[in-house]
């Protein structure tokens, strides 16, 4: 955590994407692996008329302290998976920030000097390894759990099998795990 | 109130609501989903069977409020959720419920209006609907949470609330509030205080003669239970009933009566937070949402030694008529930010009726006012402080 945040006992981390993605079943999931830790927690969301498509974001952040103001304006931490979130949100990455992308759906460009750039393609490996882009977002969660340690990994794994249906809980577990993989590999 | 042994949980607003409405021991809930209130009859709809209660999704608000009322008249606490469109469309019914008196809570998660507005967005443009929105004299009750903690326990306060003073009782949320989570650990069941409807301290055959005052509210006895009872949407003659629409002296006295039942109990019913008030020289009266970026503006002051409070109403309706007072003796500055233009500006203006200068800032795009905005008015009430850099 203190490597993404400058050692701030407040993280804040923004999940981005187009609607139908799984963006808020993401930050759920974190935002629920902290409660457990006995961490202050709020988790918002943004998100137009439409259930599918256009650019959608929610948020948490993690906190030592009260969390007043619940909005994140300035994240630590970005997730982006898709171009019109990474255009839309992205630049609003802290300067320091960490910013993971769908490497297979974003293309970066040169405006986001001074963040740290991860790239990994999240739904083409759910694609290539469990035959369902679905779970493209737990991939993507595993993946931001091994790189910042914001929530630890067993905590992040108990809340995924809490927040998502019985019938799907061992494709998202081997989801959240090949995240995991795919970042400590890349 | 927390229980260190009870683990916290991350839970949204409107779940917050519907739990608050169980552990209330309310048993019915009608309604007609809308953004961003749905979450709300999503969880009714499945705690509901669980604890032997009941859910109707209707056609429209308008059956919703009227079931409401329906089921409360039958002895059950009842409850309905929406958002602006169909808070318009209940305003009917929710003044039957003032004139008939009919104990039950009308959930208003506001979103952008007027009209379909912003259906996904946060407005606080409904305050002044709660207050008026149905026609003709009357007193409402509305509380306004402004944490998933408060959805929880402000709707356990407006069912009992509705109960000791028989009158219908708005939760005021908004689209932030309702759809944020957070981690909250909710008090144990056993530790609430629940008011229950009782029956009245009478014999059925003496119901009506017996009257009740202000300071002796008779609980209304089911449909069905051996008291006689008359509901109606006229004047009626508050001993027994019965419409009685001929007699300027039972009129009055009705219409006296509706009012006074809330405004006499003003003082115990309204509550305020009030955070950093002892030497405030500057307020910030914000409610709900906006409530959360005034308290982080007060931090931000206070850590550079500029004396700023937050005055926070968890009672809206009535008006915190006491704190507003205190604050109007004490400070000369009182910033007013609200997600609407001026609505509830113009109410602390009345109140403090030129003891002190009322600043407002409004918004309506739908989003939260920022700190950043809020700290912007304190500077300029606090020019000769050396703000530097911060």
């Amino acid at each position: 955590m203190a490597e993404t945040n400058g050692g701030a006992s407040r993280l804040e981390i923004r999940f981005s994407g187009s609607g139908g993605q799984g963006i808020l079943l993401a930050a759920a999931i974190v935002a629920e692996a902290a409660t457990a830790l006995g961490k202050n927690v709020v988790q918002t969301q943004s998100y137009g008329p439409a259930a599918r498509g256009g650019a959608s974001k929610a948020e948490a952040i993690i906190a030592d302290e009260e969390i007043d103001y619940p909005e994140v304006d300035t994240p630590d931490v970005s997730l982006c998976l898709s171009q019109e979130a990474y255009e839309k949100y992205a630049r609003d990455t802290r300067s320091g920030g960490l910013l993971v992308y769908d490497s297979g759906l974003v293309e970066p460009d040169d405006s986001l000097q001074g963040r740290d750039l991860r790239g990994i393609p999240f739904t083409r490996a759910a694609a290539e390894h469990l035959k369902k882009t679905v779970v493209a977002n737990i991939v993507a969660v595993g993946a931001l759990v091994e790189i910042t340690g914001m929530v630890p990994a067993e905590a992040a794994e108990a809340a995924v099998v809490s927040r998502v249906p019985e019938r799907f809980r061992e494709l998202n577990v081997e989801a959240f795990r090949l995240g995991r993989r795919l970042a400590a590999e890349a | 109130m927390t229980d260190m042994s009870i683990a916290p949980i991350l839970m949204q607003g409107n779940e917050a609501v519907a739990e608050g409405a169980i552990a209330a021991g309310a048993r019915f809930f009608a309604g007609y989903p809308i953004t961003p209130s749905t979450e709300i009859a999503e969880t009714l709809a499945r705690r509901m069977p669980e604890v032997g209660g009941s859910f109707i999704q209707m056609e429209d608000e308008i059956a919703s409020i009227s079931a409401v009322c329906g089921a409360s008249l039958a002895g059950l606490k009842a409850l309905t959720a929406t958002s602006g469109p169909g808070f318009s469309l209940m305003q009917e019914m929710i003044g039957f419920a003032e004139m008939a008196q009919i104990p039950c809570v009308i959930v208003d998660v506001m979103r952008g209006g007027p009209s379909t507005g912003l259906p996904t967005e946060p407005s606080q443009g409904d305050v002044m609907q709660a207050r008026w929105g149905t026609h003709g004299e009357h007193s409402v009750i509305a509380l306004v949470p402004s944490s998933v903690e408060e959805c929880f326990t402000l709707t356990i306060e407006a069912f009992n609330l509705s109960e000791q003073y028989r009158t219908p009782v708005i939760v005021l949320s908004d689209a932030l509030i309702g759809h944020m989570r957070e981690a909250v650990t909710l008090p144990e069941p056993g530790s609430l205080r629940i008011a229950e409807r009782g029956t009245p301290d009478c014999a059925p055959e003496e119901y009506d003669t017996v009257m009740s005052d202000l300071d002796n509210i008779l609980p209304r006895p089911p449909l069905g239970s051996p008291f006689r009872v008359h509901v109606t949407g006229l004047v009626y003659n508050r001993r027994s009933g019965a419409p009685e629409t001929g007699d300027p002296q039972v009129a009055g006295d009705l219409g006296r009566y509706l009012r006074e039942k809330i405004y006499h109990h003003r003082d115990s019913i309204a509550r305020v937070e009030e955070y950093e008030m002892k030497d405030a020289e500057v307020a910030i009266f914000a409610y709900g949402s906006v409530a959360r970026s005034a308290k982080a503006v007060v931090k931000w002051a206070r850590a550079r030694g500029v004396p700023v409070g937050l005055v926070r109403p968890i009672t809206l309706w009535p008006f915190p008529t006491l704190a507003v007072d205190r604050m109007a003796e004490q400070v000369r500055t009182v910033i007013v930010p609200e997600m609407n233009l001026k609505q509830m500006s113009w109410e602390v203006q009345a109140a403090v009726s030129g003891r002190t200068k009322v600043v407002d800032f409004g918004r309506v795009d739908g989003k939260l006012i920022t700190p950043a905005q809020i700290e912007e008015l304190v500077k300029a009430e606090f020019y000769y402080h050396d703000w530097g850099k911060s």
